[in-house]
């Protein structure tokens, strides 16, 4: 029996003024392009709580892209910062989670930039297929490996705080 | 009670159902919970295809629509009017955009309709939480600011003050006019600039319902649509506008001249007191507190003591005026690209290499040649000129884009060089664009002039002879594609024709009035083809340059528009706003304030009294970034509430959690390795 090639399963977070807009213009200009990531429209990438990340995750997603307007261009000024600065706590939070922070990713795209959208669609796509389906939902077991990576990832925070010293 | 949803897919003719099994989704889409229909139409847009919805709705008493058709952005708005005249909630409808994001995506049949069907799972799951919104109306304020006095926004305010209503027009420098008022001659048809410019900047000095705030700028814009407050510096001119008679004996009496580099592009001087030009608008002069005798060493006056009706106030000090106005449209223009970028065309150290707009002052007869054109030393006439095409535009160092502009520039230079001098005149071109009416005839008209075409990008303009005709001369390096020959073009003047630039400080504008900009730095409008006029915030037009390279019929049409657009709100009165908004629950509030610093709008107050934060709805854009912060979870997001959102997530994931997958995957490791921390 051939083996089936694996489809990720990506739940996009797209800004409604810039990457949405991009998405569509790929659409528009017919700009072939994985069609595994299911798009959510939000107002602003500013909009993704981190928990709906976590939920997607939990939910069985393979891959989380959260895409926005360029810094600098948001239509909110600034609420694009805030994205970033969640990105990088949340990449944290997956790892410790056990998850490796691959499967999140940020993306800029202005609402002119639909091959560029694309082109980190595939990318994304392809790395994912890489690393396999996650399968979260179903595999919650107890071993030590959590445990283990929570404490290095604490260990992490104590030395940069200087924590103890 | 069970929601009552109705799920109707689009064929869009074959560009949805080309790709997608429409007959299977609709099969599918009406056994998931609570839908009670699902049907399938060729175009859900048309009018049959609205007025099956709404039959629905009215006869089968949906409570709930979704559908699955092309882009909200599209059509989202047809689809809430048609439930909303039906009687359902307009809000209570959502799209699933089966074509940009999925018909249009692949060629593969099977992965196609895969997406569709989870695009469709999550709308429906979404639906469900959906909740009734009403849009807020607001009364418009009908006074508008215009920024920015070039020709785009001369024709905006003159519009708007011929329909009877207040304008606010605020220019920058001492006179409106912009870059038009510096030209001599306009393409194709070579009117005199100030011949057709000065009537209407007179007009609007002289207008009851115009003021004219010149010597001005913006400060800082707060409010929405129909109630914006705006704060306007109006720079010290040291003349007291209220005395001034404009009789110019001040300027004639000044004794410090300067180089002119705003309006004379550097080729002229002005004095230390100055009006831009003679038939400035308003024709009250400025002094330049850099260049003043006074202002640099104490002494001289000679203004003062001679003013007439003693206007001269070296005392006065920038003061702030704040105004309401309804609706503001932009209209900034643009700046010509440093031709001092490119070092291998000379410009600054060649003393014979212009820029085009060094170019229109010379030929400009009111300008510091007297419109003789003459090389840099201002008394030999050159025997042979060379225009540069695409300096700075149309190349991937600097601007990508096509100025749009020059191509009609150059042209009526050739006319001018050789209708004024006789001299041999040349054109460097990548490719000749005069696309627009009467343009191309144009172009015929110098090719049966004699100016001479040279298809090829200069590569180097150098004062280095090679050959004895080449000595004193500057000489052009050319591929000539059309020959496939390298040229060495020996001629007496070079006009550089520089790319038309966004100003440099757009996106600062743009960020106090919330516009956001292109790469390069234009304004980007709302919808490319169907909305160039308006901007992504309600109630700001953009017009002219500031949007792309423009020429002036351009933007006379978009100054037009732009105020056709603010006048039909006005002559409505209230304008309605979109509800999606924040809103704080004040029991869940603990008043931690984190969400105060994150609104770049201001619109979140912290109450003292009460201990709590609270939104102001007028203000709030609706981005839901404080939403994403309450640690409370005491911010609601309306029509993007956290329900709403993992609702979607939830169903989008439809086929990975539940029958999708296996419920242990033994095989698969529970952990995967983590990063290598440095």
């Amino acid at each position: 029996m051939q083996r089936e090639i694996f489809e990720p399963k990506i739940v996009g977070f797209f800004c409604n003024w810039c990457s949405y807009r991009a998405a569509d213009a790929a659409g528009t200009a017919r700009i072939r392009h994985a069609p595994n990531v299911r798009v959510v429209r939000l107002m602003c990438s500013g909009r993704v709580d981190p928990a709906f990340v976590l939920k997607a995750f939990a939910l069985g997603a393979d891959g989380v892209l959260i895409a926005g307007c360029h810094p600098g261009e948001c239509h909110y000024l600034e609420q694009n910062y805030k994205t970033m600065r969640r990105f990088v706590l949340l990449k944290h939070t997956l790892q410790a989670l056990g998850i490796s922070d691959r499967r999140l990713r940020l993306v800029w795209a202005s609402a002119a930039e639909a091959a560029r959208l694309a082109e980190a669609i595939n990318e994304m796509v392809e790395d994912i297929r890489t690393l396999g389906p996650l399968n979260w939902p179903a595999n919650w077991t107890d071993d030590r490996g959590h445990l283990d990576e929570v404490e290095k990832i604490l260990l992490e925070h104590q030395q940069a705080m200087e924590i103890g010293r | 009670m069970a929601e009552r949803i109705g799920v109707y897919i689009c064929h869009c003719g074959s560009n949805i159902a080309g790709t997608v099994d429409v007959a299977e989704v609709t099969r599918w889409a009406g056994t998931l919970d609570d839908v009670v229909i699902a049907r399938e139409y060729k175009f859900m847009c048309s009018s049959l295809g609205q007025a099956v919805i709404q039959d629905d709705i009215r006869k089968e008493g949906l409570t709930r629509v979704v559908v699955a058709a092309c882009s909200p952005h599209l059509h989202e708005r047809t689809f809430r009017n048609a439930c909303a005249n039906a009687g359902l909630n307009p809000y209570l409808l959502q799209i699933a955009n089966i074509r940009e994001h999925a018909s249009w995506v692949t060629t593969d049949r099977q992965a196609a309709t895969n997406k569709v069907k989870a695009l469709v799972a999550g709308a429906v799951a979404r639906v469900r939480h959906h909740r009734p919104l009403e849009p807020m109306s607001v009364n418009v304020n009908p006074h508008t600011l215009v920024l920015g006095g070039g020709i785009a926004g001369i024709q905006a305010a003159l519009e708007l003050a011929d329909a009877g209503y207040p304008v606010y027009l605020v220019e920058r420098e001492p006179s409106i006019g912009g870059h038009m008022a510096q030209y001599d001659k306009t393409f194709p048809t070579l009117d005199c600039a100030a011949c057709i410019l000065t009537p209407r900047m007179s007009e609007v000095g002289q207008h009851e319902n115009i003021r004219l705030l010149a010597y001005s700028e913006l400060e800082q814009v707060s409010g929405s649509i129909g109630n914006f407050r705006v704060r306007i510096r109006r720079r010290a001119r040291h003349v007291r506008e209220d005395k001034c008679t404009g009789c110019g004996l001040c300027i004639e009496k000044c004794p410090r001249k300067v180089v002119d580099e705003v309006f004379e592009a550097g080729m002229g001087y002005r004095k230390a007191i100055y009006t831009p030009f003679p038939q400035a608008v308003p024709k009250i002069p400025v002094i330049d507190t850099r260049s003043c005798i006074w202002f640099e060493r104490q002494r001289c006056r000679a203004c003062e003591k001679l003013c007439p009706t003693g206007a001269i106030d070296f005392d006065q000090q920038d003061e702030f005026l704040d105004v309401e106005v309804g609706n503001i449209i932009v209209a900034t223009g643009w700046e010509l690209f440093d031709c001092r970028r490119i070092p291998q065309y000379g410009y600054g150290r060649l003393a014979n290499v212009f820029t085009s707009l060094e170019f229109e002052r010379m030929c400009n007869a009111s300008g510091p040649t007297g419109g003789r054109i003459v090389l840099r030393d201002g008394v030999t006439e050159p025997q042979s000129v060379c225009i540069v095409h695409c300096v700075g535009s149309r190349d991937q160092r600097f601007n990508t884009y096509c100025s749009s502009i020059c191509c009609m520039l150059s042209l009526k230079f050739g006319h001018l060089v050789m209708e004024k001098t006789g001299a041999k005149v040349y054109a460097c071109y990548i490719d000749m664009r005069p696309n627009k009416k009467d343009y191309e005839e144009f172009y015929q008209r110098l090719l049966d002039e004699g100016m001479l075409f040279v298809r090829g990008k200069v590569a180097e303009i150098t004062d280095v002879a090679r050959t004895p005709q080449e000595e004193g001369k500057l000489i052009v390096q050319v591929e000539d594609t059309l020959l496939g020959k390298q040229r060495r073009i020996p001629v007496d003047m070079v006009i550089l024709m520089g790319a038309i630039e966004p100003r440099r400080d757009a996106r600062e504008t743009g960020l106090k009035v919330g516009i956001s900009c292109s790469m390069a730095g234009w304004f980007i409008e709302r919808h490319a083809k169907l909305d160039p006029v308006a901007t992504m915030t309600e109630g700001v037009f953009i017009a002219g340059a500031c949007h792309g390279p423009k020429d002036i019929p351009d933007s006379v049409a978009q100054g037009a528009a732009a105020a056709a657009r603010a006048q039909g709100m006005i002559s409505k009165g209230t304008v309605k706003i979109e509800p999606v908004v924040a809103s704080v629950n004040e029991d869940k509030c603990s008043g931690c304030r984190i969400c105060n610093n994150l609104c770049p709008f201001n619109a979140i107050d912290y109450l003292e009294e009460k201990t709590v934060s609270q939104i102001n709805p007028a203000l709030c854009k609706g981005c839901g970034t404080c939403v994403a912060a309450c640690p409370a979870g005491a911010i609601t997001g309306a029509h993007f509430d956290r329900d709403q959102v993992e609702a979607e997530v939830s169903g989008l994931l439809w086929d990975a959690h539940g029958d999708g997958r296996p419920a242990t995957g033994a095989r698969e490791p529970a952990l995967e390795p983590a990063l290598p921390q440095e």
